[in-house]
């Protein structure tokens, strides 16, 4: 059921390590208790794009939050603060989860929250959305989209920022993960989709895995050639019929592999 | 492809976004862009990393008209050092 009514703000939060930081949250006005989605930004930033994604889901009935990752490297515009970020070699991996553990937080501290929460995010959000349901402790469910990384092959893309590839923490997944690719993505590529498919399979996790023909990296993109609307319009029904049936009230938790 | 590959470039010189100011470095990357309708984008920051980094002009370009502009910027410096090599030569000579 779609919520036309919305709160939608700028929040401060407490991150990892304490640090004074901020998200954008928002949340369906109702009642019900619903509920809760961390939406891990791309490496372009905590930009436009993720702030709209954050209302579609408080639209489509969660409350929903995007911790701007990069607010470590100062103030300023979002694109400034993302240059910054990448010139300094991004955020490290432990801010991240910690970033998203406060956010999952502040999530099941809201009055409405209904105690469910699921992680998504998208290009490096979807690595760290892998690392997160890998580490992160009480995700309910997880929804990586095209997340590259998730398996290195060449050892140069390792930095102190990210030191390990979140395919060796599968063993640890305590939650269903649903992953989203383009079969014309290069990062990750299909082999690599493949080799992540067969170590969840390998550790008897629950997940799902969709390839879409003719789509590339970031297909939801709708502001970039690389947009594929009948793909992205497929793939979000099965991001939120994933979220239906495992942020349920009544969903239980899988039992540990 | 949220490589986080950056070229460092050193510079001496100055850049207007919203006023001029002093550069000293070019953060040089391809990939996925801000603000340029693109999947990947040539992006150049031109900071001033002594004096924090904080401001930046920027550009997002194809990588077919960064190749471009890569090619007028060689050929600027060629033909604008070779007038003023002759420019100079003929200062010289009329000096003498």
């Amino acid at each position: 059921m779609p919520y036309q009514s919305l709160h939608a703000e700028t929040i401060p939060f407490r991150g990892h390590g304490g640090f004074q930081s901020e998200a954008y949250y928002a949340r369906p006005l109702t009642s019900e208790r619903v509920p809760g989605v961390v939406v891990i930004h791309h490496m372009p930033g905590w930009d436009e794009w993720t702030t709209e994604v954050v209302r579609k889901f408080a639209h489509h009935g969660y409350a929903a939050i995007a911790p701007h990752l990069f607010a470590r490297f100062g103030p300023g515009d979002p694109d400034d603060v993302t240059a910054r970020a990448r010139a300094a070699g991004g955020a490290y991996d432990a801010e991240v989860m910690g970033d998203v553990a406060a956010c999952m937080a502040y999530l099941r501290a809201q009055r409405e929250a209904s105690g469910k929460i699921g992680v998504i995010g998208f290009c490096s959000g979807g690595r760290h959305t892998y690392l997160a349901a890998c580490t992160v402790p009480g995700v309910d469910a997880a929804v990586d989209c095209w997340g590259g990384r998730v398996i290195v092959d060449d050892p140069k893309q390792f930095s102190p920022q990210r030191a390990v590839a979140p395919i060796v923490h599968t063993a640890k997944l305590a939650c269903p993960l649903l992953g989203i690719f383009g079969n014309d993505d290069k990062n990750p590529n299909p082999d690599q989709v493949n080799r992540t498919e067969q170590e969840l399979k390998k550790h008897g996790k629950a997940y799902e895995f969709h390839r879409y023909d003719g789509a590339g990296h970031s297909f939801f993109d709708y502001g970039r050639p690389a947009y594929r609307p009948e793909q992205a319009a497929d793939a979000w029904q099965k991001v939120f019929a994933f979220f239906a049936r495992n942020l349920a009230a009544s969903a239980e938790r899988p039992a540990a592999a | 492809m949220c490589s986080y590959i950056v070229e460092k470039a050193s510079l001496t010189g100055s850049a207007k976004g919203r006023g001029w100011m002093k550069i000293d470095t070019a953060h040089v990357y391809y990939d996925h862009p801000f603000h340029a309708p693109l999947d990947h984008a040539l992006g150049i920051d031109f900071v001033n990393a002594a004096n924090g980094g904080r401001e930046r002009v920027a550009v997002e370009l194809s990588a077919e008209s960064a190749r471009e502009l890569v090619r007028a910027i060689l050929a600027a410096l060629e033909s604008g050092e070779r007038e003023h090599a002759t420019a100079d030569a003929a200062a010289q000579a009329t000096a003498a």
